[in-house]
């Protein structure tokens, strides 16, 4: 009888589901792992279920109710390992900006009966709650990233997923840099690599949604784009997007708070 | 008087989560309620302080199977208040990356989550095993779909090229041509897909819906027209807010639309198809032909194939416009930052998807209200539930239980866009 496989959850919290798509958008990949692997749980794609422990869970989406609070703990529970997937698991995602604003104000914004609706004043990552083995950064998660998660763990090696700056990756690329040459403001010298410097490569800075990276300094950079003639308001901005909410950019942040 | 309650915990391949229950007293339907639980996220709530130059990259999170639609509509609504007019090759574009989306999140839909409804497996992961040469057909046309987004667009979820008067880079023309030969071959697999799909066993359920679609002078629309429907409404975008309501229910943390004068309508691939045949290229509309189709089509059961017609189109469509391609002169139109306001509407996949904004003089957006495709199908989803199930009572739980999952999946809803976890609750009132 051969060995069983290992049973893969996937699990959704406050989130857009991109990168949970990400992986059915692994168009050449996805029948090889799903043939590696049991897909356990994982509802966008199958309303099969196998109930009991999973070895790998992949957790999107952000924790915003006390129920999802609560959800959190009986996956961990069940789970041997669990990564997060994306910028809302990994730092609590755009939906964090109510972290510093007075939510019961958004929620008149948006709905007529305030009455209806039951959410927590914050947006908090998956780590404030559960202890996460792995996270991937991004909004969303790059693929080739996924692939590599999955096949590193298939194989109980540890993923390779560096954590130096969009800037490295652009220099690998040869891209000619947007922000000294074109005097365009940008976040890749403080942002975590993984999609391949995209924006610098549309012509654009890049806009963070990766995250901080390893010991970034965002005092500098700030300092940089204010050189370049961005005013407080905006360099707020910039670093109030996807990841608001993980330590480096809040701080820097804060820093802008007038 | 008998009661009976069936149960199911979750609805599977829908994007997004919430829950569902019909209550039915002595063989007759009492009430079908669709409950959307997705955590709310606030994003009208949120855009309000920030640029309009950032709003296409955060309207964008809003959904991540369709998310060149939250970006249209909120760039063209922008676009209206600067005085900003894209035309030429840049409007070409847009239609290319949006041909994309359409591609990617129809048949993602009808190959992953809605077809194996119809042969009888749990996933297209189970299906694979039976029918590996189907599925690989699929993934190999939808990689098209996110070729066009990743080229376009720079990545197929949340891509970042797209910008308020245009792009921030064009492609060459020697970027796109290889598209063309892919095109070639996606718009002959979408036939087949046409072809196959045609033939699955569908439940002869139809209702007299009012469909509501954009409609174009000259084209099948997806960025630009007339909101019309086949009841009589025909209005510019900009008299939306005046004929649609959206209304508040308990049960949902998306807010429900209503035509202000008569109800429900349905928005999507069966309303712009009926309304907009006459649109369609000459081999879609022989293909929906030969695949049995009439110029309408009012049994949501059949909208995969409707899909399926549509991703000829877009497959066509896209073609055309890769074969004709020549860069424009600039990536995109820039205007001076002036206060107002302004709304725009465009076909995401899922149907009509509404975006209102005001700035103020120094293009910081002080309102914002969108209003996503699922949200404005909720009531009529509830009401084909409402009207469906007394026919399908005779069924055993467990099929009548999979059959009303297939009458929410009929609509592709995209709870997470909506404001997700479906899960279903059919109370017969028996024992």
């Amino acid at each position: 009888m051969p060995a069983q496989k290992p049973r893969l959850a996937v699990w959704k919290f406050a989130s857009c589901d991109g990168c949970q798509l990400t992986l059915l958008d692994c168009e050449d990949h996805l029948l090889a792992v799903a043939g590696a692997v049991d897909v356990a749980y994982f509802p966008e794609a199958t309303r099969g279920e196998i109930s009991g422990r999973y070895d790998v869970s992949l957790v999107e989406g952000s924790i915003t109710t006390t129920h999802d609070a609560a959800r959190i703990q009986d996956v961990r529970a069940r789970s041997n390992i669990l990564v997060t997937i994306g910028a809302c698991a990994t730092a609590g995602g755009i939906q964090a900006l109510r972290n510093f604003a007075n939510v019961k104000e958004y929620i008149s914004i948006v709905y007529a009966r305030p009455d209806y609706i039951s959410t927590l004043a914050t947006s908090t990552p998956i780590a404030a709650h559960v202890k996460v083995d792995y996270e991937l950064r991004g909004c969303p998660i790059d693929k080739r990233q996924l692939i590599e998660l999955i096949s590193a763990l298939l194989a109980g090696r540890k993923p390779v997923t560096p954590a130096h700056s969009v800037c490295l990756q652009c220099k690998l690329k040869g891209n000619v840099c947007v922000m000294v040459a074109h005097g365009k403001p940008c976040l890749g010298p403080v942002t975590h690599a993984g999609c391949g410097a995209l924006c610098p490569s549309y012509d654009r800075g890049c806009y963070g949604c990766f995250g901080p990276k390893e010991t970034p300094n965002t005092v500098s950079l700030s300092r940089q784009m204010a050189h370049l003639g961005m005013d407080e308001k905006n360099i707020k901005r910039v670093f109030s997007t996807f990841n608001v909410n993980a330590e480096e950019f809040r701080a820097e942040r804060q820093r802008h708070d007038s | 008087m008998t009661r009976k309650t069936i149960k199911l915990d979750y609805l599977a391949r829908v994007e997004g989560e919430g829950a569902f229950k019909v209550v039915v007293r002595d063989g007759t339907v009492k009430s079908a309620e669709l409950r959307i639980f997705e955590p709310p996220r606030f994003f009208e709530a949120f855009l309000r302080g920030r640029s309009c130059l950032e709003v296409p990259d955060i309207t964008a999170r809003i959904c991540g199977i369709c998310p060149i639609a939250y970006q249209m509509g909120s760039v063209h609504a922008i676009e209206k208040i600067l005085g900003i007019k894209v035309g030429g090759p840049l409007r070409e574009l847009r239609r290319l990356i949006y041909c994309g989306e359409w591609i990617e999140s129809h048949v993602l839909h009808i190959y992953m989550l809605h077809a194996p409804d119809f042969l009888g497996y749990d996933s297209a992961i189970h299906m694979a095993k039976d029918h590996g040469d189907i599925v690989k057909k699929g993934l190999e046309l939808k990689k098209i779909g996110n070729e066009i987004m990743t080229i376009l667009g720079g990545r197929e979820i949340h891509p970042i090229n797209v910008r308020v008067g245009g792009f921030y880079r064009v492609p060459a023309r020697r970027e796109l041509a290889p598209l063309a030969d892919k095109l070639k071959w996606a718009r002959d697999a979408a036939i087949d897909t046409v072809r196959l799909v045609s033939t699955f066993d569908f439940p002869d359920n139809q209702r007299d819906y009012e469909f509501v679609a954009l409609r174009h002078p000259d084209e099948y629309p997806l960025n630009e027209g007339r909101l019309v429907s086949n009841k009589g409404m025909d209005i510019p975008i900009e008299d939306y807010d005046d004929t649609i309501e959206e209304v508040h229910v308990e049960h949902s943390t998306a807010l429900h639309s209503h035509i202000r004068a008569r109800g429900a309508y349905f928005t999507g691939p069966l309303a712009r198809y009926s309304l907009n045949f006459d649109r369609l290229t000459p081999t879609a509309q022989q293909v929906a032909r030969e695949a049995g189709l009439g110029e309408t089509c009012n049994n949501p059961f059949k909208s995969i194939v409707v899909r399926a017609v549509e991703v000829v189109y877009a497959c066509e469509e896209a073609l055309r416009i890769v074969q004709a391609y020549e860069p424009p002169d600039r990536p995109f139109i820039d205007g001076p930052m002036r206060a107002g306001s302004g709304c725009h509407a465009t076909e995401a996949p899922r149907g009509i998807c509404y975006h209102r904004y005001t700035i103020d003089d120094s293009g910081s957006v002080t309102f914002a209200r969108i209003a996503a495709p699922t949200s404005q199908n909720q009531p009529t989803i509830e009401k084909d539930l409402t009207s469906f199930v007394g026919d399908w009572l005779d069924l055993p739980d467990k099929e009548l239980q999979h059959r009303c999952e297939q009458a929410i999946r009929n609509y592709d809803p995209c709870i997470s866009c909506s404001a997700h976890f479906l899960r279903l609750d059919v109370d017969r009132g028996q024992g």
